[in-house]
């Protein structure tokens, strides 16, 4: 993988290699035409060669029931009863939003693990991955999942693989209806426009394309028939940003501190370059000729009570 | 009064748990602060890497978490807070200077050692509390993800807490010469006692022989 086009990199405070100039890409995933037959599913198991344990059925058509280390997409389907009485099947590709402010990226504690490519991919690289979960807590989509087998996190790369020599992600290569498509960021924003156009004149006013500002964008867009309420395609945020908790955690605050327990360290010999230690002077100028060599008076021993142990101690 | 006589200030089992806890201290806070930012992430070096600082360091802190409760049991009676404490905690400014003029005599804690024993204590619950709910391994999956990301906040501020508690500590040991070897070897000489400790030196050696319940000198 070329390493010339890295704009962001988990932990590392210097620009990373970034010469090389990308045009942005995104995929398009139309809502408002999937048919939830997971052939993208199929697709990205097949590219990726991941296969994930054959579950159970647990009354939904979600299988398996949740992302998982071997399941980087995932169809969810959402049964919605409408105002009017009427039911709409909701199906929504899950997976990496790819977002341009990733929040795993911010706080990834360990150098490499996850980078942004110029392209707008956010891609894990395992061989960094120390396992400790935390791009789990910076996510705000809920998207990366922990191997029980090696403890590294996978999510879906975008095909990065694949994009890197002009192909298209095998899930969008594979999509039957058309419902997801790739192309540059602008692109796809010019399509999600038209299509758009389409579903108002058709009924569906609040019909609207999901990439937000939240986390600067994201180069995983969506069409939604109800882009007003995302929440109703199983929960997809309204608001998607990085928590000001995690911003908190991973922000301004970490330099700080390090700059404080630094100059705790430096005050310690400062003072003691200026005021200096406090010695007992009775003992730099002894009175009695032997106060360095003690015969113990047993009598000394009474004073730890607490251990009577104690008491057969020697001063050294 | 034979004055050349020095005074176990601590036995061998609270030096060997004060350092089994600074020896885990040093370790949980060394791979914690390889996480802790980017610029210390070499650090991991010293454990393994990176997969085995993960692995390691919640159970040094746990362990940590432990052995400092040994500690807790045996000196919390020595730590209240008292009126004489904070007419020391006013008298500070002169403490710094090595001043001892106006600087109220003092039990077996000054007030500065009393408070970093409750900073640390509150500091070490926050982390074990905190550090579960983070451990990815075992217990992440329990809570929900506002409540792993409360956890991973205020563990890095507790932790930050504790060092900067414990370069004081540390420096407070170089600064007072004798209080190293107290816990060290154990002994300190009656002279220190006097000059630094004076009422838990009248205590010790006063001519009411010390009850044996006593607990405050432990």
């Amino acid at each position: 993988m070329a390493s010339q086009d890295i704009i962001a990199r988990s932990a590392t405070t210097t620009v990373p290699p970034s010469v090389r100039q990308l045009d942005e890409v995104a995929k398009l995933i139309d809502t408002t035409k999937c048919i939830g037959c997971k052939a993208c599913q199929v697709a990205c198991s097949e590219w990726n060669e991941l296969r994930d344990e054959v579950g159970h059925n647990h009354g939904t058509y979600d299988n398996p029931q949740d992302l998982t280390a071997e399941t980087w997409t995932l169809m969810r389907f959402t049964e919605h009863e409408r105002d009017d009485g009427n039911l709409e099947w909701l199906i929504r590709k899950d997976g990496c939003m790819h977002c341009a402010e990733p929040g795993c990226l911010k706080a990834c504690p360990s150098p490499g693990a996850i980078i942004k490519h110029a392209n707008g991919i956010v891609d894990f690289n395992q061989d960094h991955c120390i396992g400790c979960g935390y791009c789990i807590t910076g996510c705000p989509f809920n998207i990366p999942r922990i191997s029980q087998k090696d403890h590294k996190a996978y999510k879906c790369t975008l095909c990065s693989d694949r994009v890197t020599v002009g192909l298209e992600p095998a899930c969008v290569k594979t999509c039957p209806t058309g419902a997801i498509v790739f192309g540059t960021k602008e692109e796809m924003k010019v399509h999600a426009a038209e299509r758009i156009v389409d579903l108002k004149s058709r009924g569906f006013e609040q019909a609207g394309l999901y990439d937000p500002d939240g986390v600067g964008g994201t180069h995983v867009m969506y069409v939604l028939h109800h882009a007003d309420t995302p929440k109703l395609y199983a929960g997809l945020p309204d608001q998607p940003v990085i928590s000001p908790l995690v911003g908190l955690w991973k922000g301004f605050t970490k330099p700080l501190a390090l700059l404080a327990m630094g100059a705790a360290v430096l005050a310690g010999f400062f003072h003691y370059v200026r005021v200096g230690p406090q010695r007992v002077e009775e003992d730099e100028h002894p009175t009695a000729p032997d106060n360095s060599v003690h015969t113990v008076d047993p009598a000394v021993h009474v004073y730890d009570p607490t251990k009577p142990g104690g008491q057969g101690e020697q001063r050294p | 009064m034979n004055d050349n006589k020095p005074i176990l200030r601590y036995n061998a089992n609270e030096r060997t748990n004060h350092w089994i806890v600074a020896i885990l201290f040093m370790t949980a806070g060394l791979s914690g602060l390889a996480l802790f930012h980017p610029v210390l992430f070499w650090l991991s070096h010293l454990f393994g890497g990176g997969p085995w600082t993960r692995i390691l360091h919640p159970f040094l802190g746990v362990a940590m978490f432990v052995f400092f409760l040994g500690l807790v049991f045996r000196f919390w009676r020595a730590n209240f807070i008292t009126a004489n404490d904070r007419l020391w905690l006013r008298r500070v400014d002169r403490v710094m200077l090595n001043q001892e003029e106006g600087v109220p005599p003092i039990g077996k804690y000054n007030a500065g050692q009393k408070l970093l024993f409750w900073t640390l204590l509150v500091c070490m619950l926050v982390l074990l509390l905190s550090g579960v709910v983070i451990w990815r391994a075992y217990f992440s999956q329990l809570f929900g993800i506002e409540v792993i990301r409360l956890s991973a906040l205020a563990h890095a501020l507790a932790a930050f807490v504790l060092i900067l508690s414990i370069i004081v500590h540390i420096y407070a040991g170089i600064w007072i010469k004798g209080s190293i070897g107290a816990m060290l070897h154990g002994w300190v000489s009656r002279a220190w006692a006097r000059k630094h400790h004076e009422l838990w030196y009248r205590e010790v050696t006063g001519d009411k022989t010390p009850g044996n319940h006593g607990r405050k000198e432990g």
